[in-house]
């Protein structure tokens, strides 16, 4: 990591600088890397829907950076970077958009189906929302067992139409869970604007009806996302029960790489790029003092290497064999399901 | 000691419980009401709100939340009120809950119940009457099962909490109270996938599960007393994974194999059955495999419509003699 330009005072000085440098790091590692997953789309190489989060990558950053090991989350199709942030090796996921072997689920699904339970990274089904329930249930599982962990479920203002959503939020609302859903509402779903979706402009202002709070928030401005979501996260880890937190964002490229999107407006589309959370996170870095040419240099070679680095481990590694399509279905039975006479 | 089908299942539930603190159970009106049909009573007293919990009524969150659960290491055994509920949950159960482990790479679990409390002939009508099992026996990654004991009851319940898997549990509300059976004392389990011969004979033979048995034992009865015929009775018990050498070796034993089910004709699980027996044991035959099910309508409520509908005694009697004769 880069050096900044100020000198140190404290220690908490220092982590606060290394924390906000580590931020500047993800997010242009996450474009980065999904910069690179548009090319290999366009050359083949992942053969697979690809949907990418460029535009959005300050909200996945800003919300998962508070987040403590053993906490859930649930990222939806477009959050690669809940991925990279939570620790996963970018390999394996560059693996798992080509399918191989070595991918998150070995071959078995392509993108962002495929979870990583050992980092507490739930697996999302392409039925956007479905995740919100599950979320709230592994939230009820904190609650039992009295462990301070939250639970993030991510959805876009699409999903915020199905009953998936309402259900999930109305039960955590209900057993005051500490669940934290995140709506990254990018305008379109799809290919219908908001206009479509839904009668208000604010899919926050459903948390009132649900007995939390809804927190509106700029998701292209990196800094706002996360001072919110360190607030928001102690709070609800601290018993204070569900929150919404909605972040204002726009995608950059179509629903998936082999949508043009010609549905938007050009100019609309040069606004939001005008508002682009990199270059926005780069002036406040600079106005703290940071030599910040210097760290996007470095930062840009380092990502460039990890990113080359996942397509070389992912080009090599090899593609699973055919009959591996009737494994992974079932857990093995379990040796105590047997009777063995006593209660 | 006697017990009914209903009381087994309590058994279950309340040994399960006591055994692994990661067992809980989750669904509307289970706790302070001990479920609609009373299948979870005393539960709420015996280990207290955060293992007995009653929900909103929202199927969906209900197993949605189990699944949340189950792969953060609890144990959910989930409610839904009436097994005709569960189409309000499918997509959890067949996206979410079924594809969970395949699609991580064989690196997470979902041991998960929904207990689905099933079957007609309670004047229950179109909407507590439904005999869903056919909409999920083609889903790999679950599990289906269907006790038509109360032995079975409690020991297949038992197994399928112990199951790393997401297992649809098939109660049907006409044996609850109907039923009763002297239990081994202490722990018990009935394997999963494992069908059970509960009639031997030779000269035909009913494949069938849940509510049905019985009335196909009470049948054979009367067959064998009248007719002088011995007919086998196989209870499969499990639907997915399925014995598939239990099928066929009665097939190959008797050569005539009549399938009996609640569920509708039409894409019924006994469809499989016959399809299994004819690629498997066409040369054993000595008739065609017949299927005894519901009319392909919806499950009326006036009592002669239900009649009507549902296969029983009579009507099974009835196709014994078609098919010995055949």
């Amino acid at each position: 990591m880069a050096e900044p330009v100020t000198a140190m005072a404290s220690p908490e000085a220092n982590a606060r600088i290394e924390y906000d440098l580590q931020l500047y790091y993800w997010v242009k590692l996450i474009r980065s890397f999904e910069e690179r997953v548009s090319r290999l789309h366009r050359q083949n190489k992942i053969v697979g829907g690809v949907y990418s989060g460029a535009g959005q990558e300050a909200i996945v950053t800003g919300i998962c950076a508070p987040l403590q090991p053993g906490d859930f989350v649930a990222p939806l199709h477009r959050d690669m970077g809940v991925f990279l942030v939570r620790g996963v090796d970018p390999g394996r996921l560059m693996a798992q958009l080509m399918g191989k072997e070595t991918g998150l689920s070995r071959g078995k699904d392509s993108f962002l189906h495929g979870g990583d339970m050992e980092r507490v990274i739930f697996g999302s089904t392409s039925m956007l929302g479905s995740s919100l329930p599950v979320a709230a249930g592994a939230a009820l599982k904190f609650q039992i067992k009295k462990e301070n962990h939250v639970a993030v479920a991510f959805f876009g203002e699409g999903a915020s139409s199905r009953g998936d959503v309402h259900e999930a939020m109305n039960f955590a609302g209900v057993r005051k869970l500490p669940v934290i859903f995140v709506c990254e509402n990018n305008r379109y779903a799809y290919s219908t604007p908001l206009e479509k979706q839904m009668a208000i402009e604010d899919v926050a202002d459903r948390a009132p009806g649900y007995g939390f709070k809804g927190h509106v928030v700029s998701g292209n401005d990196l800094l706002a996302v996360v001072q919110l979501s360190e607030k928001v996260i102690k709070r609800v880890r601290d018993g204070g029960g569900p929150a919404l937190i909605e972040c204002k964002t726009y995608r950059y490229r179509g629903h998936s790489e082999h949508d043009a999107a010609l549905y938007r407006d050009k100019e609309e589309l040069l606004e939001w790029q005008s508002r682009d959370p990199i270059p926005r996170y780069e002036l406040y870095l600079e106005k703290k003092g940071h030599d910040i040419k210097r760290i996007r240099e470095e930062v840009d070679e380092r990502t460039r290497k990890v990113v080359q680095d996942a397509v070389d481990f992912a080009e090599q590694s090899a593609l699973p064999e055919p009959q591996e399509a009737m494994e992974d279905l079932y857990a093995p039975t379990p040796a105590n399901s047997s009777s063995n006479g006593k209660l | 000691m006697e017990v009914t089908y209903l009381t087994a299942i309590n058994q279950a539930l309340h040994e399960e419980m006591r055994r692994d603190e990661n067992v809980f159970v989750m669904g509307e009106d289970v706790a302070d009401l001990g479920g609609a049909f009373k299948v979870t009573e005393g539960l709420l007293q015996a280990f207290g709100e955060d293992r007995v919990i009653d929900t909103p009524i929202a199927e969906t969150v209900i197993v949605g939340a189990a699944i949340g659960a189950a792969i953060m290491g609890m144990r959910p055994v989930v409610e839904m009120q009436f097994g005709d509920f569960i189409s309000c949950a499918f997509d959890q159960i067949v996206n979410t809950a079924a594809t969970l482990r395949y699609r991580h790479g064989g690196r997470a679990a979902c041991p998960l119940v929904v207990r689905a409390p099933s079957g007609a002939g309670i004047h229950g009508a179109l909407f507590h009457s439904q005999n869903p099992e056919a909409w999920f026996t083609r889903v790999p990654g679950l599990k289906v099962v269907a006790p038509a004991t109360a032995y079975d009851a409690k020991g297949l319940l038992k197994s399928a909490i112990r199951d790393d898997n997401p297992i649809i549990y098939f109660e049907h509300k006409r044996l609850y109270r109907s039923i009763k059976e002297n239990l081994p004392d202490g722990d018990f389990t009935v394997p999963i996938g494992v069908a059970e011969n509960r009639h031997p004979g030779r000269d035909l033979s009913i494949i069938t599960y849940g509510g049905t048995l019985h009335q196909c034992l009470d049948a054979t009865q009367i067959v064998e007393k009248e007719d002088g015929l011995s007919v086998e009775v196989i209870d499969l018990r499990s639907l997915l994974p399925l014995d598939r050498d239990a099928i066929l070796a009665t097939a190959r034993k008797t050569g005539k194999v009549l399938i009996v089910h609640e569920d509708r004709l039409t894409g019924g699980f006994g469809g499989e059955i016959a399809a299994i027996i004819g690629e498997h044991a066409f040369d054993a035959l000595d008739g065609p495999v017949r299927r005894l099910a519901a009319l392909d309508t919806h499950t009326a409520f006036s009592p002669p419509l239900e009649e009507y509908i549902l296969p029983n005694t009579n009507k099974i009697v009835e196709a014994i003699r078609s098919l010995a004769a055949y």
